[in-house]
């Protein structure tokens, strides 16, 4: 029986439609690579209109970081410092600095200084960082080494799997409370084991059902 | 056994193919038949369509996809689609604004509250309200206030959303045009000021000014007259003083609606003084209401709910409760909770309480007109209970009866030694308003009035309609209006002034008993509003601002050391001590109060009776979606009132519901649609004031029929000789009472105290409790805190106040009345209304109904993506951003409890109406279910705060749920059910304690503590 496609003709329709699902195929793997979540997510790191230095101030000059940070131990929110509590020191240092300028004049004018948020979760996500502090999960296990950074960088994926890869195995990360914002702490040992002690010690188990941060 | 089990028999029972079941009722259950309990007279009659409904759990879900529009809809779709992957590839930059300096006390993130104080028809109760970050946005009661005690009604709830209401009155308005407080101060200096001389209208030029200002008689306030609300703000009284001796010539009018006219003038009439009555419903063992629905709307406070509730607390057979008979003509919520209620009309009252004076030996056998013998027989035991009970029991009348009723009343109290026990008596100074509104109107037609200040109120649409105030105030040269909402009045004054929200500006307010609160903002005002007090102060010239008129006066009242002190206690506390009056001695003069008697007119013909609405009150709060959607607690109605008409008068009248009738009396005619509203009394017609709004913001104009235009100042509350005539035409009314029916199973379980007494375990019995066996591996809830709640149906009484504080803290949406006629209401707390017996005179229950977290939930196995399930803590999690909108969960529950976004409900909201918003619940979306959570923000911010302060354990009663927080009647009580000690665990383990549905093995962490009734054996 005659064919309707020629040999040919059906190569070609061979070659090129295993073309297109080949191209396809690479566009949705790299899409997917790019923006899966651990990647789309970490590394972000935006401009600031003030060059704020957390190696200078927290690495360097080792301020604690509730200095600034000072709701994040009674508050879900660890607030961003108002220019008032950079004025404490910048009234007398540094106070001609061009760099400083937005927030003297927020401090003058009342209006607050624009800071972009880095690390951001979901609306429908109700973290506190209350809670994580009150358990001894220090800053730098989500946050990272901002005291080494000059400009803050997200470095961890803050995405649901990888908070809950905590919550259901929390000793890695759990430390004395009076130690969580020592950046650059390591416990003697295997962190896990001293991890698994101050659990039990404190009774610390983290939900993991939803209501724990959805609401 | 069965006639102490009392089983919600519905209509279309359990069986399967019950489309086909023509039966009117089947008693289904265990037992063969208790009382039969109804929903709705539709519901009862079967009428097919009905079956239809029931079946479908939200019925009519894909009539707004009709094939033209889903072509529209699917291209749309695929355009979102595109512009939803574009959107993703970039992350928003999201900014973070903080201070520029630290505010004090105030610590970003977490909640604040302070104590004010809202005024209601002229009584304060005591607020505390939660504010995040400057924003007020939830209102609960002070605990420390003798007239909240902690509990909020559903107004007070409601009026944070008035606050962020984007319908109110923006700017001032001068004739309409945008003008300024500053150009309104320029035209009250000249108007009011020294020399001034009343203006028809403000001069538009210096020369014109100038010479206005010749006139001799400028100085003293001659033609002009304020008009305001009731005023129970001492600031602003002495304020008042200051002007009114300024300008000596100057008239101030209070006029509310729904003001206690009869009540004062029927004191004066017993004790020849004005005395205000303070009711002890919590030492009285025998309450007799004469119309009065002091549980519900005819009481401005919510601790007569308190005080009564607390009597109605049964704890063991050994226990006992009060009794409570009540005759009316509209079934009220007080009326539902009656142990024997009696259905008479309102003008029929006045002989019913003769009848009881002369049982009691008060007044002569020839008064009485009382000719219905079950009646007398009723009568007669009721009075025999109250003597039984001399010195314990108490006789409260409605606002809507006569005078000499109200003076009859006291007498009664008087003589069975009530008086100083039961009902305490402190001086008022305030004198029925009506005379003074009248002198009002009469001189606007004299022409004798120039400037007309209306601070408050909204007289061209609730004034006695014979008084026609709109054509009154259109003859005043110059009218000034304050109002939050552009409203009838407002739309006729020259000057239209933003009047600031009582969250907005400083006042104080006096409670029932005189007890002052200081009324603190929360917030700067939103729309430049002031309050009435700024306004005068305007007016005086002196142009003060709120706080300053507030504390200087309040400083002034104290000595000078401790002033300071005592200010900020007051602040504090929300209360100022020691502003309580004090009581007096009442003793009524019997022989004045026959010959009122005597003048009383009888009950003839068709009646027709006002009452506040549940929603509007006086119409006030029309534009208040919260209010208008949340159901009349007795007929269930939504955004809309009706004229409620017994069964017999309707049938008489050839009516059904929702056709139109026309309403006439005295010359007058208003149309509204009927609702036939079992038990109410024949030969009467009640409707609600308070709606048919026609300038107001876009929520309430249209809302509801204006029955004002038939009241008059000579019958303020009751018509007699009406008449009604069927038009012809029909209105459509949404309920929410047909919705979600329980299908004939003892949902709600009652006795009587005797029948308690005699088997304490009747509510337990009919759960059968069948082991049905566990479908998955049982889950250990023993550990750590286990979320559960008790509701004492003996105490609930059905007022709405749960309903909306559950609709206040989690964000829950307003549908529109379509909607609601659709089955897509979002309350996550309902009140269920039950009726059983007679349909002509049934006895009615309320129950509230909420997600009732299930430990073996039939919602979670069923969702195809897991976005409910249980947590350890035995909570029904639902994750909103996991849900993918099958439904399949609300068509599992047997609750009915879930609620599905069909629409976005909350898309297009104006600012600032966003401002409302509780920031620790997620606001939902189209397409996702919802649901009672207990309140899961409010655990988990206690869990952290105890956390944070180095503890596990929750202390008992640290949580509140937003509905058990509010409730008056503190019938919702929540808690850890593993601690046996905890309130919650005690209650549950009463014999009254019962699980709804518990037969399906759903093993419910909400249970329900049976109703009980205290039945008089004489009437059994």
């Amino acid at each position: 029986m005659h064919s309707i496609i020629s040999k040919s003709t059906d190569r070609k329709i061979r070659i090129a439609g295993s073309a297109i699902l080949l191209l396809a195929l690479a566009a949705v793997t790299l899409t997917a690579y790019r923006f899966y979540p651990d990647r789309a997510e970490t590394g972000y790191q935006p401009v600031q209109p003030v060059p704020y230095s957390h190696k200078l101030h927290a690495g360097d000059l080792g301020i604690d970081c509730r200095y600034c940070h000072s709701t994040v131990e009674v508050s879900n929110v660890a607030v961003v410092p108002a220019a008032e509590t950079c004025m404490n020191c910048h009234a007398r240092v540094k106070t001609d600095s061009p760099l400083l300028q937005p927030v003297r004049d927020s401090y003058a004018s009342g209006r607050p200084v624009e800071w972009v948020r880095v690390h951001r979760l979901p609306d429908y996500v109700y973290f506190s960082h209350r809670a994580h502090l009150a358990a001894g999960v220090s800053c730098v296990s989500c946050h990272g080494r901002i005291d080494q950074m000059a400009e803050v960088k997200q470095v961890k994926p803050l995405t649901m799997a990888w908070c809950l890869e905590c919550h259901r195995d929390p000793a890695p990360n759990i430390r004395p409370r009076e130690l969580v914002t020592k950046l650059d702490w390591k416990p003697e040992g295997d962190p896990a084991a001293l991890g698994r002690e101050l659990i039990a010690k404190n009774d610390i188990h983290p939900p993991t059902n939803c209501s724990g941060c959805h609401r | 056994m069965s006639d102490i089990l009392h089983q919600i028999t519905l209509p279309g029972a359990a069986a399967p193919g019950r489309a086909t079941a023509p039966e009117i009722s089947v008693s289904a259950g265990h037992e063969p038949a208790g009382k039969e309990y109804w929903r709705s007279l539709t519901g009862r009659t079967q009428g097919t369509g009905f079956q239809d409904w029931l079946r479908r759990e939200f019925p009519e879900a894909a009539e707004l996809l009709d094939s033209g529009s889903r072509r529209t809809m699917l291209k749309l779709m695929a355009a979102s689609f595109g512009l939803a992957g574009l959107t993703a590839c970039s992350r928003p930059v999201e900014k973070i604004l903080p201070n520029s300096k630290g505010v004090e006390d105030q610590v970003p993130g977490n909640a604040l509250f302070y104590a004010t104080a809202m005024s209601l028809g002229g009584a304060a109760t005591g607020l505390l309200v939660e504010a995040h970050d400057g924003r007020p946005t939830k209102i609960e009661g002070n605990p420390e206030h003798p007239f909240s005690r902690g509990a909020a009604s559903a107004f007070h709830q409601a009026s944070i959303l008035s606050l962020y209401d984007p319908d109110r009155t923006r700017r001032v308005l001068y004739n309409g045009a945008a003008s300024s407080w500053d150009e309104f101060a320029a035209f009250a200096a000249k108007q009011f000021g020294e020399p001034r001389r009343g203006l028809s209208t403000p001069p538009r030029s210096e020369a014109e000014w100038a010479r206005a200002a010749l006139s001799p008689s400028a100085v003293t306030g001659e033609g002009l007259r304020f008009l305001s609300q009731t005023v129970n703000s001492p600031s602003l009284e002495a304020m008042r003083a200051r002007v009114l001796a300024k300008l000596p010539g100057a008239k101030w009018i209070e006029y509310e609606p729904l003001s206690e006219n009869e009540a004062l003038a029927g004191a004066e009439l017993a004790f020849g003084k004005a005395l205000r009555p303070l009711y002890r419903f919590d030492r009285a063992d025998v309450v007799l209401s004469l119309d009065a629905d002091f549980l519900g709307l005819d009481s401005p406070s919510v601790t007569a709910i308190k005080d009564f509730s607390k009597r109605r607390r049964v704890a063991s057979s050994a226990d006992t409760m009060n009794r409570l008979y009540v005759a009316e003509s509209q079934y009220s919520i007080t009326g539902a909770m009656a142990d024997h209620r009696l259905r008479i009309k309102s003008t029929g009252i006045p002989a019913l309480a003769l009848e009881v004076a002369r049982v009691l030996g008060l007044a002569p056998a020839g008064l009485t007109v009382l000719e219905n013998s079950a009646r007398r027989k009723w009568v007669a035991a009721v009075a025999r209970d109250l003597k039984k009970n001399a010195g314990r029991s108490l006789v409260v009348v409605g606002p809507r009866q006569p005078a000499a009723v109200h003076a009859l009343a006291h007498w009664i109290n008087h003589a069975l030694g009530n008086a100083g026990a039961t009902v305490v008596y402190i001086e008022t100074p305030r004198r029925p308003q009506l005379p003074a509104l009248k002198e009002l109107a009469a001189e606007i037609n004299a022409g004798k009035v120039e400037t007309l200040v209306i601070l408050g109120g909204n007289p061209s649409y609730d004034a006695p309609a014979d008084l026609d105030f709109a054509a009154a105030i259109r003859k005043v040269p110059v009218t000034v209006c304050l109002g939050q909402e552009p409203n009838e009045t407002a739309a006729l004054a020259e000057w239209q002034l933003p009047e600031a929200h009582y969250l907005e500006t400083w006042g104080d307010a006096r409670a029932l008993d005189g007890t002052v609160s200081i009324q603190q903002p929360l917030i700067q005002p939103l729309f430049a509003g002031r309050s009435a007090a700024e306004v005068l102060s305007l007016i005086a010239g002196e142009n003060r601002r709120a706080y300053d008129i507030v504390r200087e006066y309040w400083l002034a009242q104290w000595p000078g050391a401790t002033a300071e002190k005592a200010w900020r206690k007051s602040l504090h506390d929300g209360v100022v001590a020691g502003t309580a009056a004090k009581l007096v001695p009442a003793a009524p003069d019997g022989k004045r109060i026959l010959a009122a008697l005597e003048k009383l007119p009888p009950a003839a013909g068709l009646e027709i009776n006002f009452y506040p609405s549940a929603s509007t009150w006086d119409g006030r709060s029309a534009n208040n979606g919260w209010l208008q959607e949340a159901p009349d607690p007795m007929t269930k109605l939504t955004w809309d009132n009706a004229a409620l008409l017994s069964p017999a008068t309707a049938r008489n009248a050839g009516l059904k519901n929702g056709d139109v009738i026309a309403l006439s009396a005295g010359g007058r005619t208003v149309e509204a649609p009927v609702w036939i509203q079992p038990g109410h009394a024949d030969d009467s017609v009640s409707v609600a004031l308070g709606w048919g709004r026609t300038t107001c913001g876009r929520v309430g104009a249209g809302a509801g029929h204006n029955v004002y235009p038939l009241r008059t100042a000579a019958a303020l509350w009751s018509l007699r000789g009406a008449s009604l005539r069927k038009t012809g035409r029909t209105y459509k009314l949404s309920t929410t009472q047909e919705h979600h029916s329980m299908e004939g199973r003892p949902i709600v379980r009652e006795a009587s105290l005797e029948e308690y007494r005699r088997d304490p375990d009747f509510a337990s019995k009919p759960d059968g409790n069948r082991d049905l066996g566990q479908l998955f591996p049982e889950f250990s809830y023993d550990k750590g805190s286990q979320w559960g709640m008790a509701i004492d149906l003996n105490s609930c009484i059905g007022c709405n106040a749960c309903v909306l504080a559950c609709q206040a803290e989690n964000n829950i949406p307003i549908v529109g009345k379509d909607q609601v006629a659709r089955g897509r209401e979002m309350h996550w707390i309902r009140l269920d209304r039950y009726y059983n017996g007679p349909e002509e005179d049934p006895q009615a229950v309320t129950q509230p109904m909420a997600c009732q977290q299930c430990e073996n939930a039939p919602c979670e196995s069923v969702c195809p993506v897991a976005a409910t399930s249980h947590s350890p803590e035995g909570l029904n999690d639902m994750a909103y951003n996991r849900c993918v909108g099958t439904r399949y969960c609300a068509n599992n529950c047997p609750y009915k409890v879930r609620r599905f976004n069909f629409l976005d409900y909350h898309k297009g909201l104006e600012e600032p109406a966003k401002m409302v918003f509780n920031p620790d619940v997620t606001v939902r979306m189209r397409g996702v279910m919802e649901k009672c959570t207990y309140c899961v923000q409010r655990i988990e911010e206690k869990k952290t705060q105890a956390r944070a302060e180095g503890r596990r354990a929750i202390r008992d009663g640290e949580i509140l749920t937003a509905c058990q927080q509010t409730c008056p009647g503190e019938a919702i009580v929540f808690g850890n059910i593993n601690d046996p000690n905890s309130r919650v665990a005690q209650l549950k383990k009463q014999k009254r304690n019962y699980g709804v549905l518990t037969e399906l093995n759903t093993r419910p962490r909400t249970t329900y503590l049976a109703k009980l009734r205290n039945a008089n054996p004489e009437l059994a």
